[in-house]
């Protein structure tokens, strides 16, 4: 089933809340609030939704240090993830883990990491657990294509197809590693063809259509509960920020930015919710419901107390 | 009491485990109709078939890692390693993801997966696959390490091991694998935490773990025989460090000893004799020592190899020179 376009105010306003969450983390953090680095996800709010909205609750995900988005799609509370931006107690960790591992098993998701494709075996072992324990939850993890030239990428897609694994790689194409332009440094840039050497079904998909990434990780999901294995998903996006705050970006001309700026997800969405019928007052209600939810987040926040001293010495052992 | 080899404790202990628990499984090179290089998973796979004796490619990084994701989707994995040096191509996993994944998730997510490889040298195996990494593992925040030196102590605390709920660095030695011991049948744990005392002695406390403590007990055989009796401590786990076993120790003996295989420049030995001033500083009537491995790669030849490792006649020198 695609993505019911009854569900795209939804998905609108999802991406909204993405967008808004780091427009808010980036004024924090120019103005001292934020501790260590931020790599904001604007421009890949669509993959981010259309990927998490085709899972289940209860199904596996892990997501990278540029997750914020992919985090708040899974389901992971927009208060918790700002109170973990800002150190606080009622984070989603408690103030350890911060920008780069937002974590909350309670709607699968199993952590963002810092270590670039690390979260690849991480799921691919949820899928083996699922497996083994035959039930039919699926893993998805997603990362950029700037992963895909470190080995555990490639010992992981070989053993999710030789094991036959319930898992769904993502990669989102944003056309930078880091400060590098990603062709530059990689052999065949087209890296679902890298899924498809293993001899997994691999998919090219416009990541910046948030009903396209639906349907393809839909039917991914569906191939993996049903015993297909796993699957490649190339998500095609643009990283529109840099690659974190003070990046100066010599490494591409403005009017690139400018141009992806034009066919970006929410500007493509709120098009196709205008043909749908949708007028310009709707879409600035989901716009202002958007940003409700931002500000209640970032009061909560605000409010809540920092982390207790002692509170450094829990949580290391079980 | 049954007698058994290292490796037969080893064994029974993962079959008592995987029948009791059925979120426990495997995974390793050639662990299965294989065995294991030293026969620790042999049969394994006949009782609970290739679903949970899992052979993997040559994909250390890969198969740590879907250990630690299984484990955070409820499984008790219990990977192998061939040669623990092969620890360092999967190092992002075990350091990184492992050993933090609880305190990075605020305490919602956890790792209860055994990392089990052989260690250490004294057969030539090289400078690739004879090195010796607790005091690595043991700088590392949520690892438990452990390092038994008996049948008894193998079985017991692989036991204790697998059912943490955190990950653990299981450290076995490749010469260990064929001796033999009396082995509790059945139910036999040994808590993680608890150092042993392997011998009563009045003149010197000697701590080692692992091959050394094998060492350390013909030593003190050897030095008994001129009078002087020493006590020797099995420390069994590396972190957490068991030291008011130690410390009670050396209250009797007021000199301490500490031998073990790896390297001796920034070890365990550094670390406990460290612990030892800053915790009884006026104890000890000589400079506590230590034995360890001198700071050259592992050689082949067994007269280098000898003359790298410490052996007992190291261990009786020492002692002699502390009296």
């Amino acid at each position: 089933m695609p993505l019911s376009p009854n569900r795209l105010p939804d998905a609108y306003r999802q991406m909204l809340v993405i967008r808004k969450f780091e427009e808010a983390i980036r004024d924090l953090y120019m103005g001292g609030k934020i501790r260590g680095s931020f790599h904001p996800c604007v421009g890949q709010e669509a993959s981010a939704v259309g990927a998490c909205w085709a899972l289940q609750k209860d199904d596996y995900m892990t997501c990278t240090y540029r997750g914020h988005g992919q985090a708040l799609a899974k389901g992971l509370s927009v208060r918790a993830a700002m109170a973990e931006m800002l150190g606080k107690a009622t984070g989603c960790s408690k103030g350890k883990g911060g920008s780069m591992h937002f974590t909350d098993p309670s709607v699968g998701l199993l952590g963002a990491n810092a270590i670039v494709a690390a979260g690849l075996p991480l799921a691919t072992g949820a899928a083996l657990a699922s497996q083994l324990q035959k039930q039919d939850h699926v893993a998805l993890t997603f990362f950029g294509e700037g992963a895909v030239n470190q080995g555990v990428f490639f010992e992981t897609l070989n053993l999710a197809v030789v094991w036959k694994l319930p898992v769904i790689f993502v990669c989102e194409n944003n056309h930078y590693s880091e400060m590098t332009v990603s062709h530059e440094t990689t052999s065949n840039s087209e890296t679902y063809k890298r899924g498809e050497s293993f001899g997994m079904p691999a998919v090219v998909v416009d990541g910046n259509d948030v009903e396209a990434m639906y349907a393809a990780v839909e039917a991914a999901a569906e191939r993996a509960r049903s015993g297909g294995g796993p699957t490649y998903i190339e998500a095609m996006t643009y990283r529109l920020w840099g690659h974190m705050m003070g990046d100066p970006e010599g490494y591409r001309a403005k009017e690139e930015v400018a141009r992806a700026r034009e066919v970006e997800p929410i500007v493509r969405l709120g098009k196709r919710l205008k043909e749908l019928g949708y007028s310009q007052s709707d879409l600035d209600t989901l716009n202002a419901e958007a940003e409700a939810i931002i500000a209640d987040a970032l009061q909560f926040a605000q409010n809540s107390p920092a982390p207790k001293p002692a509170e450094a010495f829990t949580d290391v052992f079980a | 009491m049954p007698v058994l080899t290292y490796s037969q404790a080893l064994n029974e202990a993962l079959r008592e485990e995987m029948q009791a628990d059925p979120r426990v499984f495997l995974m390793g090179e050639d662990i299965g109709h294989h065995g294991g290089v030293f026969r620790v998973t042999k049969d394994l796979i006949d009782t609970f078939g290739p679903e949970r004796v899992r052979d993997t490619p040559i994909s250390e990084s890969a198969f740590v890692g879907l250990g630690i994701g299984s484990a955070m989707a409820g499984m008790r994995p219990v990977v192998e390693l061939l040669f623990m040096d092969f620890a360092l191509v999967a190092a992002d996993q075990i350091v990184n993801q492992a050993a933090k994944m609880r305190y990075m998730s605020g305490g919602t997510l956890s790792v209860p997966m055994v990392i089990r490889a052989q260690q250490g040298g004294g057969r030539g195996n090289g400078a690739q696959h004879s090195q010796s990494f607790e005091s690595w593992f043991a700088q590392i925040p949520g690892l438990i390490t452990i390092a038994p030196s008996t049948p008894a102590d193998a079985k017991g605390l692989l036991k204790s091991a697998i059912r943490a709920g955190n990950p653990v660095m299981f450290i076995e030695h490749k010469l260990l694998y064929s001796t033999k011991g009396e082995v509790p049948e059945g139910e036999h744990i040994v808590p993680i935490g608890k150092a042993d005392v392997k011998r009563v002695g009045r003149d010197i406390t000697i701590v080692s773990y692992s091959r050394t403590l094998l060492f350390a007990l013909e030593a003190a055989e050897q030095l008994s025989r001129q009078g002087i009796e020493a006590e020797v401590i099995d420390l069994r786990t590396i972190e957490p460090l068991d030291m008011d076993t130690i410390l009670e120790s050396i209250r009797g003996t007021v000199r301490l000893l500490v031998v073990h295989e790896s390297h001796t420049n920034c070890g365990l030995g550094a670390e406990i004799i460290a612990r030892v001033y800053e915790q009884a500083p006026d104890t000890l009537i000589t400079p506590a020592r230590r034995l360890g491995a001198k700071h050259v790669p592992i050689p082949v030849a067994e007269a280098l190899e000898d003359a790298v490792l410490p052996q007992v006649a190291d261990i009786v020198k020492a002692v002699e020179e502390m009296m």
